[in-house]
């Protein structure tokens, strides 16, 4: 029965999993490895492939090893794991709002950040740490405030979008206030940190990071069947024994850990959290249905194509990945404006 | 004492309470219709029964233990509810609708049992829609559309079976379709309770009918003993004749003219 899926069971074990989904996550991962590949072995020191291998196989010593593993290898390890995070987390908040658009850009969290940013410059703050220390409280202080203000027996995804919005506007203009106010020194220290990099990635916050990061898979196949139940409707769910409000607290709170955790170590990357949930969804052709795992590879490889673009586009400049996002989110609504105008 | 009922139960909305403290016994592998006029509380019990919605007072009684005491998922193995109106997300297919009944019934590590298989298949069958299996639910119509998601809370294959309003928005040869089908279901061996709008249907397919108004049951028994003009007047404000069909003996009604207050 059921083409099209393959069931595995084992014991008290079973699982039935998409063929379709389960090819396309194969393929997206051979991609993230190839790209991956190529961001190692580009740079000023070219490194050819051979070489890749012995250096990655540990046997290469002296400076070819110094520049993959110290200098590039943080930075793409980086741009994939933030990337799979970014994924998810706008994966869960469209499905949670019902909305396309929904984002953890969209719900404020990222002016919130920013805002936190800003408090922390106007208070003398100056070190990496104690910036990324106040982005997280102003993003994390922002979706709490956004979930009180839009829950009202119960979170309905639409008020949640549209108090986000509210929240993230009044926010953005606060900061907008500050950098037509704040001295230059002040106002340079906030856009550098605004404008979103993997230049700091090295491997002590790859490992806070990455630790995050396993907590938070942990959750996804449980997030992910919560998830298939609720694009039913909160009565349906509910019928069917999920704990809807429980749920929707816990989901929200994985949506904000894992961009808090992109946003903590590179600051705020926009456009990938909207982008990699949509072209996972046409790629894996499951239409309204949400695979967390293929936005997940769809993120890092965006993240990851960035990364190399921003680095590697404009001979001798290097571009916050930040930019780039943007100017790639651009262009992929745009396109989106044309095929789905041309579709009705 | 098994099977499903409320006790003085009390449930409201903001300052209202639209169930002031209700007593009803669902009666055990019947085919059980609530009827009544708008907004008279008729889909707030079925959900209260259901606990999708929490009591303010009183409370339902699951297998003789409060409803409240049970896990969500231990409560959706013994009662299903159809609710009016669901979303299925675009471009997924009956089987992929079907199979998410199955949730109560799994894990994460118990993904998909022997068991998930086969009763999403006899699911499929018993409603009707077993040809459709692989079909995008969005590009089927309105009354196969309906077996569907009935196919769907069949496959969670609960003793009680509850149904908002499945037959609304159907036209009538659908609507029958889906009456024969809640009796089908009736005969194999489940309770079903269902609200129904069209007075004339209760009155054909239930077995036990239950009529309510502002809030409380004002009869409630074999349809042939208790439609009567007096029941449609109290209910509908109508005065309306109460025929009888020659073939099945059920009572048919007629409506006459709103009731003016003297």
């Amino acid at each position: 029965m059921a083409p099209g899926y393959l069931v595995l069971r084992r014991g008290r074990f079973s699982a039935r999993l998409a063929v379709g989904p389960l090819l396309v996550r194969g393929l997206l991962a051979l991609l993230v490895l190839a790209l991956s590949a190529l961001a190692l072995t580009l740079g000023r020191a070219q490194v050819t492939l051979p070489e890749l291998v012995s250096v990655l196989g540990g046997r290469e010593q002296g400076t070819l090893r110094t520049v993959v593993l110290e200098w590039r290898l943080p930075r793409v390890v980086a741009a994939v794991l933030f990337g799979a995070a970014l994924g998810v987390s706008g994966a869960v908040f469209q499905s949670l709002t019902r909305n396309p658009l929904g984002s953890p850009d969209v719900i404020g969290f990222n002016s919130g950040a920013f805002t936190g940013v800003v408090a922390a410059v106007l208070l003398g703050a100056t070190s990496y740490v104690a910036l990324s220390a106040w982005a997280l409280l102003g993003g994390v202080t922002t979706a709490v405030l956004v979930y009180v203000l839009a829950f009202r027996r119960g979170l309905s995804g639409f008020r949640f979008l549209i108090v986000g919005i509210a929240v993230g506007t009044f926010l953005s203009s606060l900061n907008s206030w500050f950098f037509v106010k704040a001295e230059q020194q002040q106002a340079l220290r906030t856009a550098v940190w605004g404008a979103g990099t993997l230049t700091r990635a090295d491997w002590t916050t790859l490992a806070l990071a990455g630790g995050a990061a396993l907590a938070v898979a942990a959750v996804l196949p449980l997030a992910g069947r919560w998830l298939r139940q609720l694009e039913l409707g909160d009565t349906t769910a509910a019928a069917l024994g999920v704990p809807v409000e429980r749920a929707k607290a816990v989901l929200v709170l994985l949506g904000v850990v894992t961009t808090a955790l992109v946003t903590a170590s590179a600051g705020p990357i926009s456009f990938v959290a909207l982008a990699a949930p949509h072209i996972a969804r046409r790629i894996t052709r499951r239409g309204g249905s949400v695979d967390l795992p293929s936005a997940a590879l769809v993120g890092s490889l965006l993240l990851l194509a960035s990364d190399v673009a921003a680095q590697h586009a404009i001979s001798g400049v290097v571009l916050p990945v930040g930019a780039v996002t943007v100017c790639f989110g651009g262009l992929y609504l745009v396109w989106l404006l044309v095929v789905e105008s041309r579709r009705s | 004492m098994p099977g499903l009922s409320a006790r003085e139960l009390r449930v409201g909305y903001g300052a209202r309470d639209v169930l002031p403290g209700l007593d009803f016994d669902v009666p055990d592998a019947e085919l059980t219709v609530i009827i009544g006029p708008n907004a008279c509380g008729k889909s707030t019990l079925l959900h209260a029964l259901a606990r999708l919605h929490a009591a303010r007072g009183g409370s339902v009684l699951l297998d003789g233990k409060d409803i409240r005491r049970y896990g969500a998922k231990e409560v959706a193995r013994r009662v299903g509810l159809l609710p009016q109106s669901s979303t299925a997300p675009d471009g997924i297919t009956v089987h992929d609708l079907v199979s998410r009944g199955r949730y109560p019934h799994q894990s994460v590590l118990r993904g998909w049992s022997r068991e998930d298989a086969r009763a999403v298949e006899d699911a499929l069958r018993s409603t009707g829609v077993l040809d459709l299996a692989h079909r995008r639910v969005d590009q089927l119509s309105g009354g196969q559309r309906q077996r569907v998601w009935i196919a769907m809370a069949v496959a969670q294959e609960t003793p009680l079976f509850l149904l908002d309003e499945p037959t609304t928005f159907l036209d009538i040869g659908h609507q029958v379709e889906v009456l024969r089908l809640m009796r089908e279901l009736r005969e194999a061996g489940r309770t079903v309770v269902a609200v129904l709008h069209e007075i004339n249907h209760a009155a054909r397919y239930a077995t036990h009918l239950v009529a309510m108004r502002e809030g409380r049951i004002i009869a409630r028994g074999d349809p042939r003993d208790i439609v009567t003009p007096e029941l449609i007047g109290t209910m509908f404000g109508l005065t309306a004749r109460v025929l009888v069909d020659d073939v099945t003996g059920a009572p048919v009604v007629v409506p006459d003219e709103p009731i003016r207050p003297a």
